[in-house]
């Protein structure tokens, strides 16, 4: 085996497990950096987005059509679930931990109830191709790409549109940016639904390749809290950082000795890093929120 | 004072209905059946229809005039794929609820974690469910198929077809690991070699690298012992990255029907052993298939676990009709005389008295290109035989243990 088909292993492994962590991570971060809303219902946002877009796609929409309406629904159910619960517990951060937690609950089995026990999945589209003696899945490429496009993205509207100048302002001096006229509440609803509409892209992005059922956000959750708590503060130069670390670990970790030692090497990473940089996620949003 | 007044109330009440409802017939009031499986979480998709051909054999006994006699009333708690659950409602049902029988589990995790409940109050559960086999306690009843029926037929078959060299990927719990320890097994003896294994924790969904490692190592086909809803996301993701090796189980299709859930053709060239799935064509399978459509016409599949369910009820009329009685000590001298049998819908079943197992008629299902199913070979009355050869007879011993083949039962 030459060097070249090593090399390229290598990387794909790494790009396909950045694009998982990076996009089970993005909505999350962005809710809890910007908003310091620990939202328990992350997984339920991602399977929200998967089964819409699944539906509509059975219903005849191309796919990436259908990946758009998963991620719009997501951030609508998004803006209700903020004026609904989260919008009363602003002050109050733990408690929408709790609140978020009962709605994961009531949304899984809810979808249980409604929907049945599973859904017929779509197809993964584009099919595969061949690098030395290993066949890979042009999709995992595709979805590498739509990560770092999810982040730059992020970037360009945090810091280069009219909203995301009011978004950083709301959330560094609340009180300041509603005197000078910036209608924060609207804000907070925007930034939430930001970060639903990203679980539901990355549920719609996913959905081709998984087991679509009530409870398969549960099997982002881990991944997404390891590289928001590793992360931290910054969603843009935490997040892509932690995505780029917990990767490379995770990829060298499985490759060695299979999934069990990947998952083993993300918790160790979390403990180090919790260890070093000494802010747990619950002291860290009571000193940020205060 | 008050309270105690109302609960005097209430069960002069409640005998009073008894009385009404038993009427002519024994004075005993109904058979309760508990049933503890998980309608919701990540195994709900394979054990709803479980708990739905319960209750349609139920229906039906109750509706033909009971077990000699007395209704069968089911007390249905909802374990949500959750171990704990388990042992929760294990004490609830023997204890509170004091049922006669308890029909009980689909993951082996969640079996071992009520089973010495069972053991300790003294109760009689059926598990009704294949699994990796070896479970010898005089109060269990396996309904199920277990390794030596579907891997010593299945593994021959594959290495005889396709090649010598085995994977396999299996779940990392009690029931992936020992059913790899089968295969291993029978592997060997069969002269053939393992390419590569590889255990999977539950819950994981992404695959890149297993199916890496599982074309590095060459196989001429994969053993795939994925168990739960995020595992099978393996087929997909396989699929996709053009894997195109064949594939042998003993849980995929008969469990989860991945081949109805999944978009073809990811699952091509899927074998697997089970003891009944829908798509069988014969005249007892297509009258069960119908009834279960009569009664639940909603129900998406009707998978083998749902039959080994719905038989059960039935072996336990026919036990409790001949023991006169439904005391465990009293039904284990009926199955003792080794002659329980009955014809369900997958063909007729008897009850092996040594490790109280099922023998079962095993279908070679073979899933094709387009996600239908044939059936290229059936093997039929394949006994459990491994238990009682290995040292197993709860006619005369009930050691309550569970054995594998690198741990098998004490020589006497």
């Amino acid at each position: 085996m030459d060097i070249a088909t090593l090399l390229f292993s290598a990387l794909y492994q790494f790009g396909d497990a950045f694009a998982f962590l990076v996009l089970s991570a993005c909505g999350l971060a962005v809710i809890f950096g910007m908003m310091g809303v620990i939202n328990l219902a992350h997984g339920e946002f991602i399977m929200c987005g998967a089964y819409v877009t699944a539906s509509t796609a059975h219903a005849g929409l191309p796919l990436p059509l259908a990946i758009l309406a998963g991620t719009l629904v997501s951030a609508l159910v998004g803006v209700l679930v903020e004026l609904v619960v989260i919008r009363h517990l602003y002050e109050r951060p733990l408690d929408t931990i709790v609140a978020t937690w009962g709605l994961s609950l009531i949304a899984t089995q809810g979808t249980l109830i409604m929907v049945g026990s599973t859904m017929a999945g779509v197809g993964t589209p584009f099919g595969s191709f061949q690098v030395g003696a290993y066949s890979y899945s042009i999709y995992r490429i595709v979805l590498f790409c739509a990560a770092l496009g999810v982040l730059a993205g992020l970037y360009a509207l945090f810091n280069w549109t009219r909203f995301g100048v009011l978004a950083r302002a709301t959330i560094q001096v609340p009180h300041m940016a509603a005197a000078l006229g910036v209608d924060t509440r609207l804000i907070y609803s925007l930034t939430f639904a930001c970060g639903a509409g990203l679980a539901g892209l990355a549920g719609g992005l996913y959905a081709p390749t998984m087991t679509l059922v009530p409870t398969m956000g549960a099997t982002f959750i881990m991944e997404a809290f390891v590289t928001v708590v590793i992360g931290g503060a910054d969603v843009f130069l935490g997040t892509a950082p932690a995505g780029v670390v917990l990767a490379v670990i995770k990829s060298v970790m499985t490759s060695w000795q299979g999934q069990l030692f990947g998952q083993i090497g993300l918790l160790i990473a979390v403990i180090i890093v919790v260890r070093v940089l000494p802010k747990g996620i619950s002291g860290f949003v009571l000193r940020e929120r205060t | 004072m008050t309270r105690s007044v109302l609960r005097g109330l209430r069960a002069a009440a409640l005998t009073g209905t008894l009385v009404l409802a038993s009427g002519a017939a024994f004075a005993e009031g109904a058979i309760k059946l508990g049933v503890l499986e998980d309608q919701s979480g990540d195994f709900a998709a394979a054990t709803i229809g479980k708990v739905h051909a319960i209750q349609l054999a139920a229906e039906e006994i109750n509706k033909a005039g009971g077990i000699g006699g007395r209704q069968l009333e089911l007390v249905i708690y909802d374990t949500q794929s959750d171990n704990t659950r388990y042992q929760e409602f294990m004490r609830r049902v023997l204890q509170r609820d004091k049922v006669d029988v308890v029909f009980a589990g689909f993951s082996s995790a969640s079996r071992e974690a009520y089973r010495p409940i069972v053991d300790q109050l003294n109760g009689f559960a059926f598990y009704n469910n294949q699994y990796e086999g070896g479970v010898c306690d005089g109060h269990m009843i396996v309904t199920g198929a277990v390794p030596e029926q579907q891997f010593s037929t299945l593994i021959p078959y594959m290495m005889e077809k396709y090649g010598k060299n085995v994977y396999t990927l299996a779940a990392d719990y009690n029931f992936g690991q020992i059913s790899a320890e089968w295969v291993r097994k029978i592997v060997k003896e069969a002269g053939g070699k393992m390419a590569g294994e590889e255990f999977i924790p539950l819950g994981v969904s992404q695959f890149s690298q297993s199916i890496q490692s599982i074309q590095k190592a060459k196989p001429d086909f994969v053993v795939t012992l994925l168990v739960g809803t995020a595992q099978a996301s393996y087929y997909e993701q396989a699929a996709s990255a053009n894997v195109n090796l064949p594939m042998a189980s003993s849980v995929n299709v008969g469990q989860g029907y991945e081949h109805k859930r999944f978009k073809p053709p990811s699952l091509k060239d899927m074998f697997v052993t089970t003891n009944y799935i829908e798509e069988i064509d014969s005249p007892g399978s297509k009258a069960f298939l119908a009834k279960f459509k009569a009664k639940f016409p909603n129900e998406p599949y009707v998978n083998q676990e749902a039959e080994n369910s719905y038989l059960a009820v039935y072996l336990y009329k026919q036990m409790v009709e001949r023991a006169k009685s439904t005391k465990r000590d009293e039904i284990r001298k009926v199955i003792a005389m080794g002659d329980v049998c009955m014809d369900a819908p997958e063909g007729k079943v008897c009850i092996d008295p040594k490790s109280q197992h099922m023998s079962h008629t095993i279908y070679l299902a073979k899933v094709g290109a387009d996600h239908s199913i044939s059936f290229p070979k059936v093997w039929e009355d394949i006994k459990p035989y491994w238990l009682g050869e290995a040292g197993c007879d709860l006619t005369k011993k009930d050691p309550m243990a569970q054995y594998t083949p690198s741990n098998p039962p004490p020589k006497p």
